[in-house]
């Protein structure tokens, strides 16, 4: 084992945080609108697609500085480059990958500068975990394609202005990979609607998405008909071994201790109330368990090996932490976690947000059961269910 | 985490083995193979010792015994995250020996001991020619300051013990003794000495206790008015507790690396029997109730791996946070193990309670490893005191 960053990369590391010494707003002096502003000064030094190739207008950068950029952004509390969040983290790659030169053209630098969110259209009413099932239908008609069918659970989709969409094209073959398609589709197309959905939060980032006799040009298609499924697939597995991540549950755990020390139960802090106690260590240690999982992945990806189920584990103990944080808030918080905000409840609502939300992250990539289908199946070799 | 001041681009790098390691590792797995693979283990555990010292000196001779003993005493120096390699690999078959004991009778002896008693006893503890062991508890479980209770009588210049050190591992094996003791009266970590004891001595006698895993092997070493002397006593009277502290850490470390590898060998035992146990016309382990519990056992054990791998190598730079990265690994394979060796037996069902078949083996392995050098309990407690809750 060794821990020593190479010369170039302790100058790169430099390079990172001097560019965030100049130009990063400390968290409580960032004007609205400051996340924007932020992402064009990162694609303006040339880091935002940092692990893109450089022909297509990415960062080239290797594993370790895309891995050093992360971490050092992380622990300053960068925004994230969120203004086009699903473009950077999938569609693009999955463009890079798949699209015609036209496509990588026009939309590459587009995703690049954050123009306008994306948003993915994947599950359907009928098609969860068991997306491959999906019925949403394509019919080619000349140059075009007519979409019918409808899609659910599409994060972003009021906002967005382009969809990456899964249709079906083809009943036939015995395989219900093969029949479908992947097509990438402006939300502004007449035949869409958007329904909004309430989430337990009571916010609105997911929809219902309706298509209705909706023509898509076949230039928009990306990658062949019937190819959709390997798009998808390869797009997900851009995916890197995200220690970044790793920072967000750090620092929520952090305050966590905090409230716990603040707040008291029973005339004492509730950190010395020992369930409580031995709850915030459990988190604790999985998490820093987390952190050390993503730099085994990470050494081994820096060998040249290819990260497979194992992102998996991480995906679990991840869905575990985000629950059980926001249950230990709650439990903290005693029966001022049923005030919804205000100064009745410390944090002022915060956590109670904080412990409605982890659906968008637990479910949102694949649920905990699959992950555990995928690590049982794919890595402990048990049949198939 | 709680490091914050540390630079968190120790965090980075090559969080890995080096070549040497692996290939260190895949000689293991061969010896192994060879020489104790489950059914000779079950041969070797009936017998009275529990262990195989004609195995034991083969690993001394293959250098195995001394990885953390430096060149000068007879070792190779390598340190704890060479030896975490090669225990994951006896953990695999439940290899009995006494080599977590050794290694830690001889860390001491290496901080405390003077160069004479370096010379002396070192080498006989890199070949093997001498099996050693620590003896630290009084109380049951009992790991601060406060359970080295046992306090010398002056005597000239030599002090006398007469008491009792309990649960002593390999303690029934071995030929020379690290015993925790006071040179003066208290709780505190003041007065806290170390010294070696040998089996021949007047006055020492062991008291080997019935195991219920028979590949670890527990016993009370009693003292009845044993001398210590310069020549016994490591380093100055009272100034040990140091010392004995990292013990535990390492202690701590070492088993839990050696559960990696017995968790490792149970989950297999068990996947196999999923892949292969047919009912209700399918194999067992197509079922999601039966496949789900091997993946979360799969990520603890992967997790806990994480974390014994960073403890060591913590441990051998002396990092600021090495207490803390052995207390995590050890509080999180405390928690789960028991729990999945339960499991492992549950999932086999009927042949599972038998003795004939191994899963219950690593049942018993997992339960032995809980309460070694602190249980989840004592170490999640630490965790919480050292992260300022």
């Amino acid at each position: 084992m060794d821990f020593e960053l190479s010369p170039e990369e302790e100058a790169f590391r430099d390079e990172v945080r001097a560019f965030l010494d100049d130009h990063l707003v400390p968290e409580e002096e960032r004007a609205p609108g400051f996340d924007f502003e932020w992402q064009t000064k990162v694609r303006e030094k040339g880091w935002v697609g940092f692990s893109w190739p450089r022909e297509v207008g990415g960062g080239g950068g290797s594993i370790m500085e895309q891995v050093i950029l992360k971490d050092e952004m992380s622990k300053r509390h960068a925004p994230s480059l969120g203004t086009c969040f699903m473009g950077l983290a999938w569609v693009g790659p999955s463009i890079i990958q798949y699209g015609t030169e036209e496509q990588k053209q026009k939309f590459v630098p587009e995703i690049l500068d954050g123009k306008y969110q994306w948003c993915t259209g994947y599950s359907e009413p009928g098609s969860g975990s068991d997306l491959a099932s999906l019925q949403c239908k394509a019919v080619r008609e000349g140059d075009e394609y007519v979409v019918n069918g409808q899609k659910i659970w599409t994060s972003l989709a009021p906002w967005a202005e382009w969809i990456i969409l899964l249709v079906r094209t083809s009943s036939d073959g015995a395989n219900k990979h093969d029949g479908i398609t992947c097509l990438l589709v402006p939300m502004k197309s007449e035949g869409i609607e958007v329904r909004p959905i309430k989430n337990m939060g009571g916010g609105a980032i997911f929809a219902e998405v309706f298509f209705d006799n909706v023509r898509v040009p076949v230039e928009n298609r990306l990658g062949d008909e019937g190819q959709g499924w390997q798009v998808t697939v390869s797009a997900l597995a851009s995916e890197r071994s995200s220690i970044s991540e790793v920072h967000g549950l750090v620092r929520r755990l952090a305050e966590l201790k905090e409230l716990a020390r603040d707040t008291p139960k029973n005339g004492r802090p509730a950190s010395e109330n020992p369930s409580l106690r031995s709850r915030l260590v459990k988190a604790e240690t999985r998490i820093e368990a987390m952190r050390l999982n993503g730099m085994r992945f990470l050494t081994k990806q820096l060998k040249g090996e290819k990260l497979g189920s194992e992102t998996s584990i991480n995906k679990l103990l991840r869905a575990n932490l985000e629950i059980e944080m926001g249950e230990i808030a709650l439990e903290i918080l005693g029966s001022s976690s049923n005030v919804r905000s205000g100064e009745a409840t410390p944090g002022g609502g915060k956590w109670q947000s904080f412990s409605l939300g982890w659906p968008e992250v637990v479910i949102g990539g694949g649920t905990p059961n699959i992950q555990r289908n995928i690590i049982a199946e794919r890595i402990l070799g048990l049949p198939k269910d | 985490m709680d490091n914050q001041g540390t630079d968190h681009y120790a965090d980075l790098m090559n969080f890995g083995f080096t070549e040497e390691q692996e290939i260190l590792r895949s000689e293991v797995r061969k010896f192994i193979d060879e020489h104790a693979p489950l059914e000779e283990v079950r041969r070797i555990t009936d017998a009275p010792e529990g262990f195989s010292r004609e195995l034991w000196s083969r690993m001394g001779g293959l250098g195995w015994l001394g990885l953390t003993i430096p060149e000068a005493h007879g070792g190779s120096g390598t340190g704890l995250v060479t030896l975490v390699v090669l225990l994951e690999e006896m953990g695999r078959t439940l290899f009995p020996s006494p080599l977590v004991s050794q290694v830690l009778a001889a860390r001491a002896i290496e901080r405390r001991g003077s160069e004479d008693q370096k010379q002396r006893l070192l080498p006989a503890l890199a070949d093997g020619s001498c099996v050693a062991t620590v003896a630290l508890l009084e109380e049951v479980d009992r790991y601060d300051p406060a359970g080295m209770a046992l306090v010398a009588a002056p005597e000239g210049g030599s002090e006398r013990l007469r008491g009792r050190k309990t649960f002593v591992a390999d303690g029934a094996a071995a030929d020379l003794f690290v015993v925790a003791y006071r040179s003066s009266a208290g709780a505190g970590e003041e007065g806290v000495s170390l010294a070696v004891v040998e089996k021949g001595a007047a006055g020492v006698s062991v008291e080997d206790l019935p195991p219920v895993d028979p590949s670890k092997r527990l016993a009370h070493l009693i003292l009845d008015g044993v001398e210590v002397d310069d020549g016994a006593r490591l380093g100055a009277r009272g100034a040990a507790w140091g010392t004995v502290a990292d013990l535990v850490d390492v202690g701590a470390t070492l088993v839990t690396a050696e559960a990696v590898g017995s968790a490792e060998g149970g989950l297999a035992l068990t996947t196999s029997y999923a892949r292969e146990r047919l009912q209700f016309g399918s194999p067992i382990g197509r079922f999601q109730g039966v496949k789900h519990p091997l993946a979360e056992m799969f990520v603890d054990v992967e997790s806990f791996k994480s974390l014994v791998y960073y403890a060591a190598w913590a441990l051998d730079q002396g990092a600021a946070d090495a207490s803390l990265a052995a207390s995590r690994a050890k509080a999180y394979a405390s928690e789960v193990m028991p729990n999945y060796g339960l499991q492992g037996v549950e999932l086999h069902g009927g042949i599972g309670y038998t003795w004939e078949y191994d899963i219950q083996l690593f049942l018993k392995r997992a339960r032995w490893m809980r309460p070694m050098f602190g249980d989840a309990d004592h170490h999640y407690e630490r965790v919480a005191a050292l992260g300022g809750l």
